[in-house]
């Protein structure tokens, strides 16, 4: 369908004799919110790779916006509206906060060539998520949440018209996870659709309009959020038998 | 024999001779490089000293160079611990490896040699052996000692080391450590005392290739540097961390060589390693048998 | 300051040093000078891949010696006039760069590294095999009788060509470091796959880079068959610049171009002053070597990293 921002279809991922992912279909519509959830080691990072284009997966499709990405580098993908934040965070570690947003403000989303105009939209995005006061504060010195902030922060200044988000409440204080929840649910409000890949579930039911599963490599589940967490293989897949 | 046939066959005798050697000289980088993701470019360096602390023995005792080098190889195993120490507290515990550690390492290859030079000057080393000069010769086939043993000694470290990996505890630990650290931890493995002691082994078989080396040709310390892009297309052609597989890759470069030296002279044979390290890394950058 | 006036001031600096040569009465200034300027040279230019990109190249020798012998090829050709010369072995040489990084920037920086080391020694071998530009026996590139401009000697010549190079390597520099690419560049280094992900053409950039800093590289090469009228492969690559080029900016600081200029003058200055009271090469690159272990594993930001901590606890 042409409506959908993001389509994956038949995806397969292979590391020597290991199979990541076997064949996952996926669609996201414009502005949605969708939760992506799955045991460690299901090949949820994986599919984020090979949608962002880090990763080439051997067989399937990713289509953005109907248009076939495959042969797309990852600098061309984000440059399309595709962006991801890392699980870990990556700053720019020689950088301040705001000379990070600058880069994914020049390079991705264009922005003006004139550096005020570039700054300017940077401490707009740094408001957004709270990392204001911090502006010229080097990137490589901030807190575990700050860190999450930043790498969200940097994702929404490529202007994406979908963001993956990987983990980025993974440890953090329940204060600190209703921060990056809000962070993310503000997103739809501007029509950015967002995939949420998270483990901590209370924030999953709340954010997401449909949820995903993913077991080895497997999509097992797609749709209404309590459907699917009531649903018998989901449970046994995350508690076991 | 023909001419031309006897010229071919003894090129692949010396190639696989010479490719035998190659692999004892690669060893070290397998493991420092291949498993441990060390980019241990001053390896040459410690061949030229094996070499050269080779020679002093042997100028001043006459003992057999291999020999004293495999008696000796505590020392350069301690010495490589040692670097590694130093490594690991500069760089790889700051996560500053790539570019400050290339850098370090530099830094001591470079230093090696300009120290080599003040101390012994930029004349051509040898050491004298019992069979230098001997050759055993069927028809016109030839068999030069002087690679033949460094030959057999070097297939020997190279099957010893690879066994060690295989089958001792701590060679396995050294195999897991580049794959899984964690996993090591929780078994109660110190994975950095690991890394230290497979990086000193890396250290001790260059100190004794580097008797091979002297045996084979005369030496001077400027050659560490001819063997920085031959040790590593070694490593890159057998797929990394694969002791076969540098086994395969000397081999392999070790026959190009001598046929390159036969047909078209010796001296443009520092260019085939480094033709054959870049075409690898363009056309299969994960080599022969990779990973 | 903007691209221009810093390039006017550089000029105007370079013009001033190029007078006020001609007042100093000692002619060994010009030979000390010349080293140090090429330093200059091949330290900002190495930095441009090294410190700002955060790609290590261990063979500055190879495209300094291109930029040499394609001097020396062009002599022989047909006597080419200097300037031609100097713009064909800078070309060649970035050319090369981009032989290179297109073969090797694809892969980890290691396999870059190590590629340029190796790069090193088979041009060597190729050079000294190569008859037309003298192989290992050397050439002569004899210094035209009549020095133009009316200077005394052919060598304040080189001297003033040599300023003019490294103003023009010292603007392109800082051109590149505070422009767009340049942030692209420090993203690069910082955290490529981030980079990339933010939309940084990661390898385009990079090639961009390894092409600048070699063809840089090369042009400081392109006058010193003049300088010691005989060219042979040892002097061309000689360790002294491929391990130069990597202390100098490391001890002077690799973030910006003042760094590797400061490293330039100061590891120039102090290895001159060695040649004259020891005059023993090898004990200068000992020292120089040693430096360089010291620094990396101490003070990996250099002179400059040690300035900007001073200033960051004063308050700024």
């Amino acid at each position: 369908m042409a409506e959908m921002v993001l389509e994956v279809t038949g995806v397969v991922k292979r590391f020597g004799g290991f199979t990541a992912l076997d064949g996952v279909d996926f669609a996201v519509r414009p502005g949605e919110r969708v939760g992506l959830i799955g045991p460690n080691g299901s090949g949820k990072s994986t599919l984020v790779n090979c949608i962002a284009g880090t990763l080439r997966n051997e067989e399937g499709r990713v289509r953005f916006e109907g248009r076939d990405i495959h042969a797309y580098p990852a600098h061309r993908r984000i440059r399309l509206g595709l962006a991801r934040s890392f699980q870990i965070p990556k700053p720019f570690g020689s950088m301040s906060v705001l000379d990070n947003l600058c880069v994914p403000l020049l390079y991705a989303a264009r922005e003006g060539a004139r550096r005020g105009q570039v700054a300017d939209e940077a401490n707009h995005i740094l408001r957004q998520v709270g990392l204001h006061e911090k502006a010229h504060a080097m990137s490589g010195g901030l807190t575990q949440v700050d860190m999450r902030k930043l790498e969200l922060a940097r994702a929404m200044a490529a202007k994406p018209k979908l963001l993956m988000s990987d983990e980025a409440m993974a440890g953090l204080s329940t204060s600190e996870v209703d921060d990056i929840l809000e962070l993310l649910m503000g997103l739809k409000a501007q029509g950015v659709a967002v995939i949420m890949i998270e483990h901590v579930m209370r924030a999953v039911m709340k954010f997401s309009e449909r949820i995903a599963v993913l077991v080895a490599g497997r999509k097992i589940a797609d749709g209404d959020p309590q459907t699917v967490v009531g649903n018998a293989e989901v449970v046994k897949a995350y508690l076991g038998e | 024999m023909e001419g031309s046939t006897a010229l071919v066959v003894n090129a692949i005798i010396a190639g696989l001779l010479l490719g035998g050697f190659y692999a004892a000289v690669s060893l070290g980088i397998s493991i420092s490089f291949g498993m441990l993701d060390v980019v241990n470019i001053a390896h040459p360096a410690f061949i030229i000293l094996g070499s050269y602390v080779a020679y002093i023995v042997n100028d001043r005792f006459g003992l057999d160079p291999i020999v004293v080098s495999l008696v000796l190889s505590p020392l350069f195993f301690a010495l490589g611990m040692a670097l590694y120490r130093v490594y690991y507290i500069c760089f790889e515990k700051r996560g500053q490896e790539s570019l400050r550690g290339l850098a370090f390492f530099f830094g001591i290859l470079f230093i090696t040699e300009v120290t080599l030079v003040l101390i012994f000057g930029v004349d051509y080393r040898m050491v004298s052996t019992a069979y230098g000069d001997v050759t055993w010769r069927a028809g016109d086939v030839d068999l030069p000692m002087r690679l033949f043993v460094p030959f057999v000694v070097s297939l020997a470290m190279v099957i010893g080391v690879q066994l060690f990996l295989t089958h001792t505890f701590f060679g396995r630990a050294v195999l897991a450590v580049a794959q899984d650290q964690l996993a090591l931890r929780l078994m109660g493995v110190n994975p950095v005392r690991v890394k230290e002691l497979a990086f000193a082994l890396s250290i001790a078989t260059a100190g004794v290739a580097g008797a091979f080396l002297i045996v084979i040709q005369p030496v001077q310390p400027s050659i560490g540097r001819e063997y920085i892009g031959l040790v590593f297309a070694v490593c890159v052609l057998g797929g990394m961390g694969s002791i076969w597989g540098t086994l395969i890759g000397a081999l392999v470069l070790g026959l190009a060589e001598s046929f390159t030296s036969t047909f078209f002279g010796p001296s443009w044979a520092p260019a085939v390693s480094f033709g054959l390290l870049l075409a690898t890394l363009a056309f299969r950058p994960s080599g022969l048998l990779g990973r | 300051m903007s691209n221009r006036s810093f390039a006017l001031v550089a000029f105007a600096f370079a013009v001033a040093f190029a007078a006020a040569s001609q007042l100093i009465p000692n002619e060994y200034f010009f030979t000390a000078a010349y080293t140090v300027l090429q330093f200059v040279i091949l330290a900002t230019a190495w930095n441009i891949l090294g410190g700002y990109t955060g790609y290590v190249n261990f063979g500055s020798a190879a495209f300094f010696a291109i930029g040499a012998y394609s001097t020396v090829v062009l002599y022989n050709a047909f006597k080419a006039p200097l300037p031609v010369m100097i713009v064909a072995g800078t070309l060649v040489a970035g050319l090369a760069g981009l032989g290179l990084g297109y073969l090797t920037l694809r892969l980890r920086g290691v396999f870059f590294a190590i590629a340029s080391l190796a790069l090193s020694v088979v041009l060597f071998t190729f050079i000294v095999n190569w008859d037309y530009v003298g192989g290992a026996r050397g050439a002569y590139v004899l210094q035209p009788r009549e020095v133009p401009f009316g200077l005394p000697r052919y060598i304040h010549l080189l001297y003033v060509v040599m300023v003019l190079q490294a103003a023009v390597a010292l603007v392109v520099a800082r051109a590149i470091e505070k422009s767009t690419i340049g942030r692209g560049l420090a993203a690069i280094r910082d955290d490529e796959l981030a980079a990339e992900c933010s939309g940084v053409p990661t390898l385009r950039l990079k090639i961009f880079s390894t092409m600048v800093s070699c063809a840089l590289m090369g042009m400081a090469g392109t006058t010193f068959p003049y300088y010691l009228s005989f060219i042979e492969p040892s002097s061309a690559f000689s360790l002294s610049y491929a391990v130069n080029s990597i202390a100098m900016p490391l001890i002077g600081g690799m973030m910006s171009w003042i760094g590797p200029l400061i490293g330039a003058i100061l590891l120039g200055s102090v290895q001159q002053l060695v040649q004259v009271m020891f005059s023993l090469g090898a004990w200068n690159l000992l020292i120089v070597g040693a430096l360089l272990v010291l620094f990396v594993t101490l003070a990996p930001n250099g002179i400059m990293g040690w300035v900007e901590t001073w200033r960051r606890r004063k308050g700024h």
